[in-house]
């Protein structure tokens, strides 16, 4: 009889996102049972107290987000997780975090929209609102996964990139990948790099908590550790205090921009595949590039040279890679479960280069393979 | 085992298809060494509505993760019968749990009374789904009885153990028995052969 290997899973990716989270050292989730996420709250709250963590159900999203920013101020690495109607809900505090850049992660699994749509339904509907939910211009980290593996993987990296960069990350993915189950094999802890925030070396008397850096990421002192420093969703000034000079304003919009756009390189992942010759070009992310995917290998056996850019980071977007992208292929097309919002991005940063396709599908059903290779075989 | 083999089945919300898809995806992949994705489709109520769990297997990583065309559809209600069929291929195989499903769309669909049998054989009719895998089991060559076994009893709560193997063993026998019956009456798909 066969063994089964010791670190080989069936897993859904909503389990995978959790596994991903506590490697990554998060020890606190706040959150609100809705399909299709839930998933993540429920074993959140059978493992967390395993590793001395803590679950906490919330009364709603609005107090999840909130909870989960005092918690990172105290130190502790945190995450909620939620879906669309939650996902409205949780944007007034997001933008709270971006403003006094609390490292955080919140999970969207997407269902099919707006309002309570079809719970059990996939959709790509919030792709928008990650980026443009909150209020006020801020930066904005989306990460978004297509397989579980993946979604381990990316858990692990938006932590990361929340405490380097001290702000808040989105992940990103559809009902199809969230419920979705797949043999994976997991890391060792010990193999994952996990990345914690810079906190001060100066005596508490010299920290200056909102001081500007090379990098633009001011080091973050633990609440009740003895540094003193206050948090306010007002524009404040570098001592976290509320300020109404221009002079103090305009550089603090400044670096919390400037902080992600130094980090781009590092942040924005995309997967090129078989696009060295390709004259049409697939730019596909979450369940949706699986499908595109095949397409590829299915066009490419009929002898139509076809690639795919599959988009992990949905934001920052991935402006230089589409760029990359349309110097060969005239011909786009995006597959999307929604009425067009990445491929909205691609038109703004292709300026009319190529022909820009799109096929969108809001009817709750995933886009298949089949339904790209007929636009394909319609534009070659 | 090709590219891809693709099971879908099909049922009702509270009839344990989506248990059954992990269960299948977990002999197939975990004991069987395959790469494997499970989905699931289903409506918002805990029981009743209907619900869906595709299972697809492969020798090589699987990219688009739900079904495209069945190689086999297991129907445990009437509407997933009549649904799902068209996306069985021409040579897929067809099983319906005959309790419920009494309009059959082909002559060489397998018919047994999954639920009947969970009902009167073991008094409890929540085991119909184990007794289907033990038939889905027999009537292909995609994975092997040992392996089936060890994942349903790694799945299923501690104390069931026996009422498990049991059902699973009964979907087998009876398969076995409706497979003999078929061949008799010399309407025996190639398909319906096992390899070992």
């Amino acid at each position: 009889m066969k063994k089964r290997r010791p670190r080989e899973f069936l897993m859904q990716g909503n389990e995978a996102v959790v596994e991903g989270a506590l490697v990554a050292g998060c020890r606190f989730f706040a959150g609100y049972p809705i399909t299709p996420a839930t998933e993540i709250a429920e074993i959140m709250s059978v493992k967390l107290p395993q590793v001395d963590g803590t679950f906490i159900q919330m009364e709603d999203e609005i107090a999840s987000m909130g909870a989960i920013i005092g918690a990172s101020l105290a130190g502790t690495k945190s995450m909620t997780a939620t879906s669309g109607p939650g996902f409205s809900l949780v944007q007034e505090n997001l933008g709270f975090a971006c403003m006094a850049e609390v490292p955080c992660v919140v999970g969207d699994v997407m269902r099919l929209g707006p309002s309570t749509g079809i719970p059990t339904y996939p959709s790509q509907g919030d792709v928008m609102q990650a980026r443009w939910g909150t209020h006020g211009d801020h930066p904005a980290i989306v990460l978004a996964p297509s397989t579980v593996r993946e979604c381990f993987d990316l858990s692990v990296k938006a932590f990361n990139l929340s405490e380097k960069y001290r702000t808040p990350v989105i992940l990103l993915f559809d009902e199809v990948v969230g419920h979705m189950r797949e043999k994976i094999t997991l890391p060792r802890p010990e193999e994952v790099e996990v990345i914690d925030r810079i906190r001060p070396t100066v005596p508490p008397e010299w920290y200056i908590p909102y001081e500007d850096t090379t990098q633009g990421v001011s080091p973050m002192a633990i609440f009740g550790d003895g540094y003193r420093f206050h948090v306010t969703g007002l524009a404040h000034d570098i001592r976290g205090f509320p300020t109404l000079r221009s002079d103090e304003i305009g550089p603090f919009m400044d670096r919390i921009h400037r902080k992600i756009t130094l980090g781009f390189p590092e942040i924005q992942m995309g997967e090129f595949f078989q696009l060295e010759d390709a004259d049409i070009a697939i730019i596909a992310y979450g369940s949706v590039a699986r499908s595109a995917r095949r397409a590829v290998i299915d066009a490419r056996e009929k002898g139509v040279k076809v690639g795919l850019l599959r988009l992990i980071t949905l934001w920052p977007f991935m402006r230089t890679a589409v760029e990359r992208v349309i110097q060969k292929a005239k011909m786009l097309i995006v597959p999307e479960m929604n009425m067009g919002q990445i491929s909205r991005e691609v038109k703004r940063v292709n300026e009319g280069k190529a022909k820009v396709n799109t096929i969108n599908r809001v009817d709750g059903l995933t886009i298949t393979p089949q339904q790209i290779l007929k636009r394909i075989r319609e534009v070659s | 085992m090709g590219e891809r083999y693709e099971v879908r089945l099909g049922g009702s919300g509270g009839q344990g298809i989506i248990l059954s898809g992990i269960i299948l995806a977990e002999a197939l992949g975990l004991y069987g060494g395959k790469f494997v994705v499970q989905t699931q489709s289903y409506g918002p109520e805990a029981r009743g509505g209907a619900s869906r769990a595709d299972v697809v297997v492969s020798d090589e990583e699987i990219d688009y993760p739900k079904a495209i065309k069945l190689d086999l559809l297991l129907a445990m209600n009437q509407k997933s019968c009549d649904e799902y069929y068209r996306d069985l291929k021409e040579d897929g195989i067809l099983v319906v749990d005959s309790t419920f499903v009494t309009q059959v769309p082909t002559s060489k669909a397998i018919q047994i009374p999954f639920t009947k049998i969970a009902r009167e054989k073991f008094h409890r009719e929540i085991v119909a789904n184990i007794i289907s895998l033990g038939a889905i089991t027999e009537l292909t060559n995609i994975i092997s009885h040992k392996f089936m076994e060890a994942a349903v009893l790694a799945r299923v709560p501690k104390g069931t153990e026996k009422l498990n193997r049991d059902a699973l063993k009964a979907g087998v026998i009876t398969a076995r028995k409706v497979k003999e019956s078929m061949r008799n009456e010399d309407i025996q798909p190639q398909e319906f052969q096992r390899e070992d």
